[in-house]
């Protein structure tokens, strides 16, 4: 029969829109508005899922975000599989397939169950205590199979096929949660045209509402109430509803941000829809109406498929018009279950109930429920369940005042409702660093003093009738004070903790913590082994930092450890409420950051042409940069020595338009630059160019490059690739803090200057037909000396400049007009064989010539002297940034790691840059480490391999063989000076 | 995440500022005339309290412009934004 547990009416369900879903392969028939949750009870399935650790038989414990135990794969199709979903939030559509987790063979007969047969050897502590030694051991063998044995869901494999969209909002005031806290909240913060967002995480706004089917408000049945205040907020444009929509988290300055469910409750997915929306909200005030969550009983067995929460099993009657069960007894602490009994009466249900408080205590609710027809059996305990995948009996017995029990009886039933009174949702709040406050008379942590510009109403802060709860939510979203007239709610309920027993306590399990399996014996353990802070509690025994974050579990964990320590809660204290307060998808956090837009990639402007004509790319940075353009049949290296071989014979061409380029303008533009570089500026001629090193206040090397004196009051600097933006930002720090009284401006022109570097003893012969507007003859345009004028008719900054030690220059040109010229050199070179090189040919020719660079030959911890720079600092400045460090004592001892050169005995040995470098390879581990390579290539130009290091003390070493760690043991090589080819650096001037 | 008033732009998100550490620590006019343990205590010490303190924030992706804050280092409430150069107002806290 299909949906043998769906009641024949009633119920917020569509029953004109049946649907079909599939759990573990079976049909599961449903209807619009389902829970898949409601759907699975309505088709008579109880057993969902096998316990983290125990694996026991595990069903569907609440119906909502609090839900433990019923946590599903949901598979909406290829791209679309998502693990660990509550099956009480995700809702039903058409096609979706469901499957339980956490189980092997299959859901209905579990190897690992074995697992709870052998739980006496399995207490709280046990991985700390028994994997501890040999630590290998972990590793390598306890923890893939910890791993595979307790488990949640499965990652998926394939990309995720669906969109997800990010977005910002202001408002006046943010409502969380929809019941009638939170919409009276929203009505009256609305009522004088103010912005406000009221977002609930449920499909439909209404909270309680939506399955307190008696209560009554302002003389109107509450539903009534409920559909007039929704019109009421939709007619106004200043409001915008969000339902599917979860506030995960709390930040500074009322940072809210939200999850908003689009397209999962759809049946089919439709493309121009995200599945899921952030919502970043920044609100003036936030109202907290998160209502309270129902706390189980911990009593033996308490866990069998079938024992919900006793307002979990209302909400399944008469919200979603199913039965959770035709024999229930409802097990109580409190007063909320009655109504909750008294519904399940009324839907034709066969119903007991047992309240552990003495009939004194319990108010009008046994007369109430005893006028129905309904069993009430006050001063009971619970001692057990029976049933393996399903529950068929309550163990009950009587508890007289003294805690002493008396005989049991077993009350057959196939469902069990239990409530042990509620627990404010202060997620929320305690995320926004406010103080909670414990309330005895409610037995719970409520919101004290807001941190931030907050409001906590109704159920959240502990106010459980509905006439309160209203008058409450509307005085926090800043009405005038006013009173609702509503049918008095059934409040107030006994704290418990373990219910008495007349069980050993040391041998039954009672769960504390359904999804971590934590049982009130293991917490008991816990306090005896001396944990007696509640975070130490929580670490140890795992309680409460499920997924569920402890939502149904906290208060049973606390209130125990305050029990067996014999001290008041608030002493015990709770723990941190951290985001988020529901697991949110990486795909939401993302949002469009993935694919392209993961990161931003910047390519030069020349970079199609590199394409095109078969380059390879390296990334730096942001940078996509050519590497090397190998022929076909190359590989990389052979590419790199053709590279190089071409700049060192004839002429070779490089896009070095990612430099970074600073244009320093102003009166005081030169005295700008002698205190912000080591060395000196203020008779730099225009027309000249300088190599530049700057330092940090602390002395060490922050960033080099060429700098031109264009004018007497303006400067061309150029800085590394990956510099560019520090640099600026640091010039403008001095600037703007610290020297304020400079006319100087700073101006990036990185993007706007395109870099060609023409390499090579060719490179005047290439360029000279082209440039218009300046003598390139050497003696009117030596190198270091910077021109304006024309080339191809484009304007260009004509710099005579090498890193690779040959006659250069780097011709800037406008980004636009890089293509235009690049192409016509790249024509015009033809004769002379011009060959474009990558940076990896760029990073060989430098470092024969021993040009450093910054980050490769410095770590943050070099300093001028370290990189054989000490003769470019101008001594007679009186000061420079950084100049005062080079003289602490640090600085000079004479065992500093200095750059030398490093020549294998092998020459044709590699080294591996990053190699530690040893004197002696013979000696004792840990052995004294002198230093390291920094960088290491194969030298066509020198016929063998060189390598630059920073070595302790290394000036002091040449000739010296040292030890070099290689992948195959040491290797010996000599120190060098760090020159290895044009030691006199004359073929710059050719 | 934080609401950071620039002073010349308005209240703005904290993804677009560069934080710049304490506020208030003027470069020695001459650096040369401190002993190491003088330099030392300019480079690395700040006073890092629990409570109000004067910090650096850059406009980075605004106005690109510096300027000093007070900020609850318990709370993270701004009690002012004021430009560089200014005189810290008055409003407790350390040094
Ligand atoms: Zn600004």
């Amino acid at each position: 029969m299909a949906q043998p547990c769906r009641l024949p009416a009633g119920g917020r369900i569509d029953r004109a829109k049946p649907l079909r879903l599939r759990f573990n392969g079976r049909d599961i028939e449903a209807y619009a508005g389902d829970s898949v949750a409601a759907a699975l009870l309505a088709n008579g399935v109880r057993l969902v899922g096998r316990s983290f650790k125990y694996h026991r038989p595990r069903g569907i414990l609440s119906h909502g975000s609090d839900e433990p135990n019923a946590l599903l794969q949901v598979d909406r199709g290829p791209g679309r599989i998502d693990p660990n979903n509550r099956a009480t939030v995700v809702e039903a559509a058409d096609g979706i397939a469901v499957s339980s987790q956490n189980h092997w063979p299959s859901l209905e007969h579990d190897l690992g169950a074995v697992n709870d047969l052998l739980s006496p050897v399995l207490p709280a502590g046990f991985y700390y205590k028994t994997f501890m030694w040999p630590q290998s051991f972990w590793q390598r063998v306890y923890e893939p199979k910890i791993r595979a044995a307790a488990g949640l869901g499965v990652a998926p494999h394939e990309a995720d096929a669906d969109r997800y969209v990010h977005r910002h909002a202001h408002c006046a005031v943010l409502v969380v949660g929809g019941g009638p806290a939170g919409l009276a909240a929203a009505l009256a913060a609305s009522d004088d045209g103010a912005r406000v967002i009221l977002a609930d995480e449920q499909p439909e706004f209404g909270g309680t509402l939506l399955h307190d089917l008696h209560a009554t408000i302002d003389g109107a049945p509450a539903g009534d109430w409920r559909a007039q205040a929704l019109a009421t907020l939709a007619a106004r444009a200043n409001v915008t509803l969000l339902p599917r929509t979860t506030a995960f988290g709390y930040y500074n300055h009322n940072h809210i941000a939200l999850v908003e469910r689009v397209g999962d409750h759809r049946a089919r997915q439709d493309d121009r829809r995200p599945r899921e929306r952030l919502w970043q909200v920044r609100a003036r005030q936030v109202v907290l109406a998160t209502g309270a969550h129902e706390r189980p009983l911990v009593f033996a067995d308490n866990d069998r498929p079938g024992i919900m929460l006793a307002e979990s099993v209302r909400v399944f009657i008469n919200r979603y018009a199913v039965a959770p069960g035709r024999r229930i007894v409802f097990a109580t602490s409190g007063a909320s279950a009655y109504a909750a009994a008294a519904d399940a009466k009324a839907a034709g249900l066969d119903v007991t109930l047992v309240d552990i408080r003495a009939e004194a205590e319990c108010g009008p609710g046994p007369a109430m429920l005893r006028a129905r027809g309904i069993d009430v059996l006050p001063a009971h305990t619970i001692v057990g369940s029976t049933g393996r995948k399903a529950v068929t009996g309550l163990i009950v017995a009587p508890v007289d005042a003294n805690g002493i029990v008396g005989p049991r009886r077993t009350l057959a039933c196939d469902g069990v409702g239990m409530s042990g009174g509620w627990t404010p949702a202060v997620h929320l709040f305690s995320q926004s660093r406010g103080k909670l406050r414990y309330d005895d008379a409610i037995d719970a942590f409520v919101p004290g003093t807001p941190a931030q510009a907050e409001r906590s109403a109704g159920a959240a802060r502990g106010i459980y009738d509905l006439a309160a709860c209203l008058a409450d939510g509307w005085a926090a979203g800043g009405g005038a004070a006013r009173d609702f007239a509503a049918t008095p709610s059934p409040t107030g309920f006994r704290p418990v903790r373990a219910l008495p027993t007349d069980a050993d306590a040391k041998r039954v399990k009672a769960f504390v913590d359904f999804q971590n399996d934590v049982t009130a014996k293991d917490i008991a353990l816990a306090v005896r082994e001396g944990f007696e802070s509640v975070e130490h509690v929580k670490r140890y025994t795992t309680t409460g930092m499920a997924t569920d974050q402890g939502k149904t579990s906290n208060m049973a964990a606390l209130g125990l450890v305050a029990e067996i320590l014999d001290r008041p809660v608030p002493q015990v204290g709770t723990t941190t409420f951290r985001p988020p307060y529901t697991p949110v998808t990486f795909g939401t956090i993302v949002g469009s950051a993935r694919g392209a837009l993961f990161d931003p990639i910047r390519v030069a402007p020349l970079h199609d042409w590199a394409a095109a004509h078969g380059a390879r790319f390296e990334n730096v940075g942001l940078w996509r940069r050519a590497w090397h353009f190998p022929r076909p049949g190359e590989d990389m290296h052979a590419a790199v020595r053709r590279e190089c071989r071409a700049v060192r014979e004839s002429v070779g061409i490089f896009d070095a338009s990612t430099l970074g380029k600073i244009e320093v303008v102003g009166r005081d533009a030169a005295e700008f630059l002698h205190r912000i570089y080591i060395n000196a500026w203020l008779k730099l001629e225009p027309g000249r160019c300088r190599y530049g090193v700057m330092l940090k206040e602390d002395g060490f090397i922050f960033d080099d490059g060429v700098v031109a004196r264009m004018a007497p009051d303006r400067f061309h600097v150029t800085t590394t690739t990956g510099g560019a933006a520090r640099v600026l930002a640091h010039m403008e720090d001095y600037l703007q803090t610290e020297w304020p009284d400079l006319e100087v401006f700073l101006t990036s022109v990185s993007e706007q200057w395109a870099v060609i570097a023409l390499q090579g003893p060719r490179a005047r012969d290439v360029l000279a037909p082209l440039v218009e507007g300046i003598d390139l003859a050497a003696a009117s345009f030596p190198h270091m000396a910077v021109r304006t004028g024309t080339i191809c008719g484009v304007p260009t900054r004509l710099f005579r400049v090498s890193f690779t030690g040959e006659l250069g220059y780097e011709i800037n040109v406008p980004a636009d007009y890089a293509r235009a010229v690049w192409e016509a050199l790249w024509a015009r070179g033809q004769e002379f064989g011009i060959t474009p090189y990558g940076t990896e040919a760029m990073h060989v020719l430098r470092a024969e010539r021993g040009f450093i660079i910054v980050g490769q030959e410095t770590d943050g911890t070099v300093t001028p002297d370290d990189v054989g720079l000490g003769g470019m600092i101008a001594r007679a400045k009186a000061d420079f940034v950084g100049k005062r460090s080079l003289a602490r004592p640090d600085m000079l001892k004479p065992d500093r790691k200095q750059l030398v050169g490093l020549l294998a005995d092998a020459p044709d040995l590699v080294l591996e840059e990053g190699a530690q470098i040893v004197a002696d390879p013979h000696q004792p581990i840990p052995m004294t480490m002198l230093g390291h390579v920094t960088s290491s290539y194969w030298s066509d130009a020198c016929g063998r391999a060189i390598a630059l290091a920073l070595v302790s003390g290394g000036r002091a070493r040449m000739g010296q063989t040292l030890h070099v760690t290689t992948p195959t043991g040491f290797a010996p090589a000599r120190v060098a000076a760090p020159v290895f080819f044009d030691p006199k650096g004359e073929r710059v001037h050719g | 995440m934080l609401l950071v008033t620039c002073p010349h732009c308005g209240a703005r998100p904290e993804i677009e500022f560069r934080y710049g550490g304490e506020a208030h620590i003027a470069r020695p006019a001459d650096p040369s005339a401190l002993d190491d343990r003088q330099w030392a205590e300019f480079l690395y010490f700040r006073s890092n309290p629990k409570g109000v303190y004067a910090e650096r924030w850059n406009h980075a992706h605004g106005c690109g412009r510096w300027f000093n804050a007070l900020r609850d280092t318990a709370s993270d409430a701004f009690l002012a934004t004021y430009p560089a150069g200014q005189q810290r107002p008055d409003l407790g806290g350390g040094r």
